[in-house]
């Protein structure tokens, strides 16, 4: 797909320009889960992704983490073509990925062990890291002996540990209970805040997004496009139960609703078609 | 001081779900210690009672006159002469010149240097076949070519039984330790190549691309996440294959191997001795089960962090 030379300013954090990705390309079970994204994100900003599941939140994702190759368009990150993995964006999954045979701070310290860092140096980064989450006490613990928010907070430091200026969270709360996930996102914006580094964060949650965004990125049914981007100018820390609060839900909601419906509606003939 | 608004907020949650945490780890841990010990005995007494069911119906035919103590003798013949059964034991001295039935080691002795010598056969070629098995089954997934030139010989090769490989590892090592290794390696070594490949292809995505945001090489990858996430499911595989272990070695040792509890079996058939064909089976599957026993400890000592799903299974 042809696409004129990308204008862009080279300090943006993430910029995409014409990103497509189809699945199993060239072969018969292709299909497309992504089309012509265009998107810049500026340093520092947080940015939600909202859309129906299955419109190709976490294919983007994984494309500017530089996990899979997009099949159209091209990504950059601070002036650097996307191409391969790099710890300057995190990725942080919704299940549980951390390793089970390690301990928390070796958890954390993954990264830096991996360059070959010193043990006392990867102690003393897990300890920062994980000071910055409120989980110092459970330094030695296994990952299974930890509740669900505790483990995705560990995840965070992890992430953190890396000193990322992206990062990437797909749906990292999904599977947590309401309360705990309230918690987590009020943990997130002190982190955000403190880190300086952009947050790209998938949803699908409307509540979420109004709680957490700078700005609203909303998609449209497979294959993905975006169909609007919402700027939230909400001051923070946010009251959720404000008049603009509500008034930004009900549109996120009529924007979402079509997708939805649309969404369903393709799965229904697929479903009646096989 | 990093969290700067709600410091004091966060500061309160972690305080609270601290002390929450450490019961919620600390009191299962302590009531599944109570429950593991309970759990142990009442797994024994199962055993015994079992076994000890198995046993006096074998009692009760013989005292009805049913199995002809000449052929089937029940267990308290069989193992009430311990002394003269354990004599034969020793075939590794038996047939040296000059040493008469009753000389050389004790009965006790005997069995201990035999059941020793066969142990040690199975427990070298389990370790043999694992190291080999996982290394090969790693190479595959990690090199192409390496994947294309092996992996077809090793899947035509793997239903292949043990018995027919008994020749040629007669041919090869002749007799003594070395073929019944080999025949414990080479029943094993096929399937764990390919129970290696499963769990490798089994390794969840994420772990491995978390490790890739990080930075990790391909040599990292292998070595510091997929090797650790498949050792659970690799011993699974060794304990599966642990049977299998202790009849090929049976069967090594049967022909001319020297000595072993292969070549007791052999001489009981020979000189038409059921009573010691009964107790080597017997001390076969104490072993067996000894070995069993050892592998599940090891399992739950190494692999902590493994759910337990059977006692979820069990409330079905
Ligand atoms: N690794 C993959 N291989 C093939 N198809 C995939 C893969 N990952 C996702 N898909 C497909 O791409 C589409 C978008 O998936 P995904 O990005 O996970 O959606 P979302 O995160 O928005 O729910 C879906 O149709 C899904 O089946
Ligand atoms: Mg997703």
């Amino acid at each position: 797909m042809a696409f004129d030379a990308p204008t862009f300013s080279s300090r943006d954090a993430v910029v995409c320009r014409g990103v497509g990705k189809t699945w199993a390309a060239g072969t018969k079970r292709a299909h497309e889960a992504l089309r012509e994204i265009d998107l810049d994100i500026k340093p520092g900003e947080f940015v939600v992704f909202l859309g129906p599941s299955g419109c190709g939140k976490s294919t983007l994702l994984y494309l500017i983490a530089g996990l899979e190759d997009s099949t159209e368009g091209q990504t950059w990150s601070f002036g650097e073509l996307v191409e391969t993995p790099s710890p300057e964006r995190s990725l942080i999954f919704q299940e549980t990925s951390l390793f089970p045979w390690l301990t928390v701070w070796q958890n954390v310290s993954f990264g830096l062990a991996i360059r070959g860092a010193s043990q006392a140096e990867r102690r003393a980064v897990a300890a920062e890291a994980l000071q910055r989450v409120g989980l110092s006490a459970a330094m030695d613990k296994r990952p299974d002996e930890l509740s669900g928010g505790m483990r995705q907070r560990v995840a965070v430091a992890r992430a953190l540990a890396m000193r990322p200026k992206v990062l990437l969270m797909d749906e990292p709360f999904a599977a947590l209970d309401v309360q705990t996930r309230a918690r987590m996102q009020d943990f997130l914006l002190d982190v955000w805040r403190d880190s300086g580094a952009s947050v790209l964060f998938v949803t699908h949650h409307i509540d979420e997004a109004v709680a957490l965004a700078d700005r609203v990125v909303v998609f449209t049914a497979r294959p993905g496009r975006i169909k609007t981007i919402c700027p939230i100018d909400l001051p923070r820390p946010r009251n959720l139960f404000s008049r603009e609060a509500e008034a930004i839900r009900i549109q996120l909601t009529e924007l979402l609703r079509d997708e939805v419906d649309r969404a369903f509606a393709e799965q229904e003939a697929l479903a009646t078609a096989t | 001081m990093a969290v700067v608004s709600r410091d004091g907020d966060t500061g309160a949650a972690a305080g609270a779900s601290r002390p929450a945490a450490a019961t919620r780890s600390f009191e299962p841990a302590r009531m599944l210690a109570n429950v593991g010990r309970l759990d142990w005995l009442a797994k024994m007494w199962w055993a015994c009672l079992s076994v000890g069911l198995f046993a006096g119906l074998w009692e009760l035919c013989w005292a009805l006159g049913w199995a002809d103590p000449q052929l089937l003798p029940p267990p308290h013949i069989f193992l009430s002469n311990f002394g003269e059964q354990g004599k034969f034991f020793n075939t590794a001295t038996r047939w040296q010149v000059g040493n008469a039935m009753g000389e050389g080691p004790s009965a006790l002795e005997s069995v201990m240097i035999t059941v020793g010598a066969t142990t040690m056969r199975v427990f070298v070629g389990l370790v043999l076949a694992t190291v080999l098995a996982i290394g090969i089954g790693v190479a595959i997934r990690y090199w192409h070519l390496f994947d294309k030139l092996v992996l077809p010989t090793v899947t035509l090769l793997s239903p292949v039984s043990p018995i027919a490989w008994l020749p040629v590892a007669i041919f090869l090592f002749g007799i003594g330790n070395a073929p019944a290794i080999f025949m414990v390696v080479v029943a094993l070594f096929f399937h764990m190549v390919l129970a290696t490949i499963n769990q490798i292809d089994g390794v969840s995505p994420n772990l491995i691309n978390v490790a890739r945001t990080m930075g990790a090489s391909k040599a990292q990858i292998y070595g510091r996440v997929i090797v650790p996430a498949i050792l659970p499911g690799m011993l699974a595989v060794l304990r599966l294959n642990l049977f299998g272990a202790w009849m090929v070695v049976l069967v090594a040792e049967s022909t001319g191997v020297g000595y072993g509890m292969g070549q007791v079996i052999m001489l009981a058939r020979n000189t038409f001795n059921p009573s010691l064909v009964f107790f080597t089976i017997a001390v076969i599957g104490v072993l067996g089960f000894a070995f069993d026993w050892l592998l599940r400890l090891a399992q739950r000592r190494i692999l902590y962090w493994l759910p337990d799903t059977k006692e979820k299974l069990r409330g079905l």
